[in-house]
């Protein structure tokens, strides 16, 4: 029997809801399987499984669980079934049933058993995670659920300072999280533009407080990606060409081949390279808001399916309608201002990643070919990047990587 | 008067007391084994008997529960006695007369006969009188419903708790540590009365309480200082009042540093630190932002040698550690 958990859809998510199961006790599901849609400050998600087996046991829709919480319990396939442990299991609070797991067709008698959430470190001998009696109130007078925080007091109790920690990033404000939690949701709506922005601001706000940024700028040519952009567009349909940005992100992604060193994470005092190249596309959406999916192995990807890719992402973004690995695995932010934005734009750095990637609008300019001045399409490229992980040397072979590659677009 | 701050030792600051209270009132006397010709165990009554005369300083037979129940006799007759007991660890002769009859009369007479009489012991260890002198019992007196509990651990609160104890119309215990009667400090002669009803505050300080009484407080005090410098700042209560305990002083307390340290010269279980441990549970729950520590005394009688008499009491070290075990775990 394995746990299927809460994910952490972000540094900055500390707890999630389940609105909608899309499986049911007894369904097999395989790795990738979408399972359940989890509400998020970011909107609505679809949360793959990575488990193969049948699913077992599932917890109660609409309530608040911290990440780490078990969501279901998967038996893997051919394993006989065998009763949850019983610590697990708690008693689903008699209230009014959920709506929608009527509409599921579940007979009441095998409604799905909520799973106590299993705090993660550490744990008195009660099986209760450790919180101060004075941190417990203070966070539920935050709406912050004390029994998902690290604690530093002792023997690894919670703590008033770590209550205050947690504030200080939490993604709600203060005064409005009982509120929010309280008030009926709105599922699969898209997101929330207040609780959006403010998961932005604690996002950005640890980048800038913790990670020291360094910048790098460079501009680049853009005849010959964009003379041979135009070529392929002339002779293909509407529906198959492709746009600038899947240029500067192909180059992105393969120059990061060179250069793994900005393409990870730092976590615990240390950077972690990543084993693939999954681009975070930055994508703003309607109402405000910015989100950056993954696009998945950018790298090995063709021109036509990152299109294909990135024209997905965009609609499924703007719809609120992403998966729970595509907000989990970026390892890199790429943002690209597109033809209407600025010139340049300076990122910051998305925790825990270590760099994030900037193209401005691409426009003429005078440049200097073979000692004569020529009028060019030129698109300025910034790098913004951890340097606790990386010094700007490496970073300029980055961009210099990315130039090179938008030179010979015929083979990206 | 006098206004300049003068210097005694806790010891005068009892003869004072007592003096004072014979000088002003002629119903107050004093009795107790060796108090007169020998001018008391600890010396705190000599000279008295020279200047009061034997009606008003009696020596008393060996036997507490005798003299004991004179004195409450005495009270009950309209007099005010202060009856000195050598140490505590005596005074369980005599528990019979001072739970049964002084805590009880007033209430099992309706109000009709009050006790007024002052139980003066000496308590505590750290000065070579192993196991049958040496025992901090306070917390057990703090148990009794009826009677009134101090441990002054200043010069100025064994300079005024008496007369505040004789006016009280209740029996008062007065438990006063063997160690400090040589301290001496500076008492303000401006000051001419204390409550006994309050616990103070000694030292201000944020992030740890540290809650004490008697001998254990000028321990707090250095532990307060050692801790200082090592950026802990530590909050010291003086309870003085071990019953009815001023409860409200230490939640204050702790309600603004969110940690506590009891420290008490008594055995931790069932004690004194017991009993605050058990009302900060019930009544301040939410203020702890850490487990309630207790520095005490080893669970065994207080041994003769002085390494082991020093390694079973409580200690400067111990408080620091405790405290700082608290600010900064791990």
């Amino acid at each position: 029997m394995a746990d299927f958990l809460m994910p952490s859809l972000g540094a900055d998510m500390e707890t999630g809801k389940v609105v909608q199961w899309l499986v049911k006790p007894g369904d097999r599901v395989k790795s990738g399987d979408v399972v359940a849609v989890v509400e998020t400050h970011k909107g609505a998600i679809d949360v793959e499984v990575f488990l193969d087996g049948v699913i077992d046991q599932l917890a109660a829709l609409d309530q608040d669980m911290p990440v780490g919480a078990v969501l279901a319990q998967v038996r893997p396939q051919g394993a006989p079934g065998a009763p949850a442990p019983a610590g697990r299991l708690v008693t689903q609070r008699p209230g009014p049933t959920s709506p929608r797991a009527d509409a599921g067709g579940r007979d009441a008698a095998v409604a799905p058993p909520a799973f106590a959430a299993p705090p993660p470190p550490p744990v008195g001998p009660t099986g209760r995670a450790r919180v101060s009696p004075a941190a417990r109130q203070r966070a539920r007078a935050l709406g912050l659920n004390p029994d998902a925080l690290p604690g530093s007091g002792v023997g690894g109790m919670v703590t008033l300072a770590d209550v205050a920690r947690a504030a200080a990033q939490a993604p709600f404000a203060p005064d409005q999280a009982p509120g929010a939690a309280a008030a009926p949701h709105t599922r699969a709506s898209g997101f929330d533009a207040v609780q959006m922005r403010q998961a932005i601001a604690a996002a950005m706000s640890r980048s800038k407080r913790e990670i020291p940024h360094y910048y790098l700028s460079d501009n680049i040519d853009f005849m010959a990606a964009s003379d041979w952009l135009e070529a392929w567009n002339r002779e293909r349909p509407p529906e198959q060409r492709l746009l600038g940005a899947v240029l500067l992100l192909k180059a992105t992604a393969r120059a990061l081949r060179e250069v793994p060193q900005l393409n990870g994470f730092y976590e615990n005092g240390a950077f972690r390279a990543a084993t693939g190249i999954h681009v975070g596309w930055a994508i703003a959406l309607r109402g405000g808001g910015l989100v950056a999916p993954a696009i998945h192995d950018a790298d090995r990807a063709s021109l036509t399916e990152l299109m294909a890719a990135l024209s997905d992402l965009v609609q499924r973004a703007r719809s609120g309608r992403l998966r729970s690995s595509e907000l989990t695995d970026p390892t890199i932010t790429v943002t690209s201002l597109g033809e209407r934005g600025a010139q340049s734009v300076l990122g910051v750095i998305y925790p825990p990643q270590v760099a994030i990637v900037g193209f401005g609008r691409v426009v003429p300019c005078p440049w200097v070919v073979d000692g004569q001045v020529q009028v060019r399409p030129v698109v300025n490229v910034t790098l913004a990047a951890d340097h606790r992980a990386s010094d700007g040397h490496l970073g300029g072979r980055l961009l210099a990587a990315i130039e090179r590659a938008l030179q010979s677009p015929q083979d990206l | 008067m006098n206004t300049t701050p003068m210097k005694m030792t806790y010891r005068e600051a009892c003869r004072q007391a007592i003096r004072e209270a014979l000088l002003s009132d002629p119903r107050c006397f004093v009795m107790g084994e060796d108090v007169g010709k020998y001018g008391g165990c600890y010396a705190v009554t000599k000279g008295l008997l020279e200047e009061f005369g034997p009606d008003r300083i009696r020596d008393t037979p060996l036997a507490e529960n005798g003299f004991v129940g004179a004195g409450i006799g005495a009270a009950l007759t309209g007099l005010r006695p202060i009856v000195e007991i050598m140490t505590c660890n005596f005074s369980m002769l005599a528990l019979d007369q001072i739970m049964n009859n002084a805590a009880t009369l007033s209430h099992m007479s309706g109000g009709q006969f009050a006790v007024p009489v002052v139980i003066r012991m000496a308590t505590g260890g750290g000065r070579q009188l192993a196991a049958q002198h040496s025992h901090s019992l306070e917390g057990w007196y703090a148990h009794i419903p009826g009677l009134k509990v101090l441990a002054p651990a200043t010069v100025e609160d064994a300079r005024h708790m008496l007369a505040a104890a004789l006016a009280d119309p209740n029996p008062v215990l007065l438990f006063e540590h063997v160690v400090l009667y040589n301290a001496e400090d500076e008492i303000d002669p401006a000051v001419t009365a204390v409550d006994i009803a309050h616990a103070r505050r000694r030292r201000a300080g944020s992030d740890v309480s540290l809650i004490t009484y008697g001998n254990s407080l000028p321990k707090c005090l250095a532990a307060a200082d050692a801790l200082a410098g090592e950026g802990i700042s530590a909050d010291v209560i003086d309870l003085r009042v071990l019953r009815p305990l001023d409860i409200a002083a230490v939640i204050e307390s702790v309600a603004r540093t969110h940690r506590c340290v009891i420290v008490d010269e008594g055995w931790k279980s069932g004690s004194i630190s017991a009993e605050i441990s058990a009302r900060l549970a019930e009544d301040a729950l939410h203020e702890l932002d850490a487990p309630v520590r207790r520095v005490c005394s080893r669970e065994v009688p207080v041994p003769y040698a002085a390494q082991m008499e020093e390694a079973s009491l409580p200690q400067v070290s111990d408080i620091v550690a405790a405290a700082r075990g608290l600010v900064n775990p791990g």
